[in-house]
């Protein structure tokens, strides 16, 4: 990389020579860097790509999984459709506006406590004490779990009658009975978010402490000269500066969130409290083989979060551009 | 050297490559069984046993407990033509919606399949072609702590209504006593395939119907079908752990199993389990067919049970054929009825004194495993998925309180009748 940009800017120098000189230096020096995007690219469209326009172009088809050969184009009716005087169609089938809702709640949430978490986290790792690089390790490992692991064990620790969470709650007194954490409809979403922010606050952390680490000492040396007190300090100068850091990592765990899957699905099947669009899109294309509807849920997922980042980006932007 | 030497090793060398031609011809073949209880471990022993008499070698796929999750599987596995697996364990209900992917084993059946039960045969054959073998059939039974009944003087249940109040009373009498972790009914309550088995049970035995008749016709919304989810609803959280909501057949044995609920309802693969040696409640549990609703209603238990059938896209269809010829055969299913209390799927086993020294229910439920309720699978095609997942999510939101069961069926009514385009399907 290095080595890379120096010749760049000494291509641009000898180029401002002559003007001839320039264009074909530059014709050969685009023409090689085609040459070595080209597989890159290639691969990109064959593994991002082609399953891309395939799903979408299927949205528009009543293909089944029984027979994927055996398919016709119906247009705009996996979306909304008029059939004897009824509306039909994702746009106006509640079960999908429902799984939009969870998602958009649980996307919400939890990132938003994993930001918090996460950036308290980060400021005790940054503190120097003794220790330090062994409890930064052990901080990840949540992390590092498998999802399919972590939910699977998450899921008998909040068995109902056997599981240690009951267990250990009722032991010290918090509850009298044991509770159906994912039984429950009205905790199961509280308990899908909460082992979801145990396994992704260390990445949280470890993004925001990256940032933190590159924050110039000088201002915290004036802010000490000064003699302003550490919280003003937080708000002050290090949330300030922090913030592009933070605002990746958001984006980061935004877009993995709207598209959750495997920890809901595990802990809770299909339950309809539940149920996210990527459960719900599943559902459509496997346990109902209906692949055109799925595919039709599947790009609705993919518009709805190119939709939130794009908002989320926007409004980031606006926000820097004014101070 | 001399000449007869070299002859002599050439020919050697000749008959030992015919040898390794020889091996290399048997083939590996892969089945898919369940895991659930001790399914995995007799798939096994059974399959190794043809491996050796047969010379050929096999392969276990295990796959998820969940139904849902296996079809969802399988699905994935067929669509895409994959030669991996050649014998699938498929479940009763799947043959309309998989028949594409399965070879036609008629042939190779011949006269065994006449000593099936004859309705499993007509529900495996799709446009004429039988596209799996009965293995072993399911219904739904009511297992009962033998002890504590009669410690408390109760008789086993023949009424919904008579379960409640004993399992209540002893539920009491058994907390009282001091362990607090006593409930009196655990069944299948997640949302999944279960709960429709579960559910399809107490709506046929209060007489509201299996959902959609065999014409196709949705006969969901009627007075009998309401009092069997109003009933089912009111033990959630009084005789039955709210948790149940998300318990399949496993869970519900772990409770059981564990000395922890007074009946449970499962499939029948829970009775050599429940009495195996390390088993808390061994000797102490009883079965009988599950009750009535009310005096007028009827036993009745869903029926279940697994078929094997052959992949089309298998590359040792004939060995695979074998296979499931042998797992299927009279031997092999009283094999596992005795080890494993698996129901065989041919009528002479039920009189056997082997089994039925096993498996003393085998012969007193006789009839509630042949009159089982099939679920809508045939009347619905390949939509029964989805309306099986309609009803258990209403079901599931009775059961939870989220609405009530008269609102619950009503609207179940009109979305399948929807589905249905007015009961053609």
């Amino acid at each position: 990389m290095a080595v890379h940009s120096t010749d760049t800017t000494g291509a641009a120098r000898s180029a401002s020579v002559t003007r001839s000189e320039k264009s074909e230096l530059t014709r050969s020096r685009v023409g090689s860097a085609w040459l070595f995007l080209a597989p890159m690219l290639i691969l990109l469209a064959l593994v991002a790509g082609w399953p891309l326009v395939r799903t979408i172009w299927f949205g528009f088809t009543d293909a089944n999984l029984a027979d994927l050969s055996n398919w016709k184009f119906v247009g705009l009716d996996n979306y909304i459709a008029h059939y004897e005087g009824k509306w039909s169609g994702l746009l106006v089938d509640p079960e999908w506006w429902r799984a939009v809702w969870n998602t958009v709640w649980f996307a919400a949430v939890s990132v938003a406590l994993e930001t918090i978490f996460g950036m308290v986290i980060a400021l005790v790792l940054n503190a120097s004490f003794p220790g330090r690089g062994l409890v930064r390790t052990a901080v990840l490992i949540p992390w590092a779990v498998p999802t399919i692991v972590s939910a699977k064990m998450w899921s008998w620790m909040l068995n109902d009658q056997f599981g240690i969470v009951n267990d250990a709650l009722m032991k010290i007194g918090l509850i009298a009975h044991p509770l159906a954490w994912t039984a429950n409809p009205d905790l199961s979403m509280i308990s899908v978010i909460m082992v979801d922010v145990w396994k992704t606050t260390p990445f949280m952390a470890l993004l925001i402490l990256a940032g933190l680490q590159m924050l110039p000492s000088d201002c915290y040396e004036a802010a000490r000269v000064d003699g302003i007190n550490p919280v003003k300090v937080f708000f002050k100068v290090t949330l300030p500066l922090v913030r592009p850091a933070v605002m990746v990592a958001v984006i980061f765990r935004a877009l993995d969130a709207l598209r959750i899957f495997d920890l809901i699905y595990v802990l809770t099947s299909n339950s309809k409290d539940t149920m996210s669009m990527s459960v719900y899109a599943r559902q459509q294309l496997v346990d109902f083989q209906e692949v055109g509807y799925g595919s039709a849920a599947s790009t609705l997922l993919f518009i709805t979060v190119g939709l939130c980042i794009i908002l989320y980006m926007v409004a980031g932007r606006v926000q820097l551009e004014k101070e | 050297m001399d000449l007869r030497k070299h002859a002599a090793l050439i020919a050697g060398g000749l008959s030992a490559a015919l040898m390794t031609i020889g091996l290399a011809h048997a083939a590996t073949i892969s089945i898919s069984c369940g895991a659930v209880g001790k399914e995995l471990e007799m798939c096994k022993t059974g399959a190794e046993a043809w491996a050796k008499k047969t010379g050929n070698q096999v392969k276990l796929v295990s796959t998820p407990d969940s139904t849902t999750e296996r079809l969802a599987l399988y699905q994935q596995l067929l669509a895409a033509g994959a030669s991996d697996i050649d014998v699938f364990q498929i479940d009763v209900i799947w043959p309309g919606i998989l028949a594409n992917h399965f070879i036609d084993l008629s042939k190779a059946a011949g006269k065994a399949a006449d000593e099936h039960f004859q309705p499993i045969i007509k529900n495996n054959t799709v446009g004429g072609k039988l596209v799996g073998m009965p293995w072993f059939t399911d219904a739904g039974v009511l297992y009962y702590r033998k002890d504590l009944l009669e410690k408390y003087g109760a008789k086993p249940p023949t009424t919904w209504e008579e379960l409640t109040a004993t399992a209540q009373k002893i539920q009491d009498g058994e907390r009282k006593a001091g362990n607090d972790k006593m409930w009196g009914y655990v069944w299948q309550g997640r949302a999944y395939e279960g709960l429709t088995c579960d559910a399809l049970e107490w709506v046929a035995s209060y007489n509201g119907g299996t959902i959609v008749d065999p014409a196709g016709k949705v006969t969901i919304n009627n007075p009998g079908a309401i009092t069997a989810l109003k009933t089912a609803a009111g033990w959630v959280n009084t005789i039955t752990p709210k948790g149940v909501l998300n318990y399949g057949e496993e869970e519900a044995r772990g409770v059981f199993q564990s000395g922890n609920s007074v009946f449970m309802r499962n499939w029948p693969y829970a009775w050599n389990l429940a009495n195996s040696a390390d088993s808390p409640i061994k000797g102490k549990v009883g079965v009988v067919a599950l009750p009535k609703g009310g005096a007028n209603g009827r036993n009745a238990a869903t029926l279940g049970g697994w078929q094997l059938a052959v992949s089309k896209y298998s590359k040792n269809q004939a060995q695979a054929a074998d296979l499931v010829m042998y797992l299927t055969s009279a031997a092999e299913q009283k094999r596992r009825a005795i080890e494993a209390s698996y129901n065989p799927t041919i009528g002479s086993l039920y009189k056997d004194k082997d089994v039925l020294a096993a498996v003393p229910f085998f012969g007193s439920l006789y009839d509630t495993f042949v009159n089982a309720v099939p679920r809508p699978s045939t009347p619905t095609g390949t939509k029964y998925n989805q309306v099986s997942s309609e009803f258990w999510n209403a079901t599931s939101a009775v059961l939870s309180g989220q609405t009530d069961a008269a609102a619950a069926v009503k609207s179940l009514d009109e979305k399948l009748s929807r589905m249905s385009r007015g009961g053609k399907w």
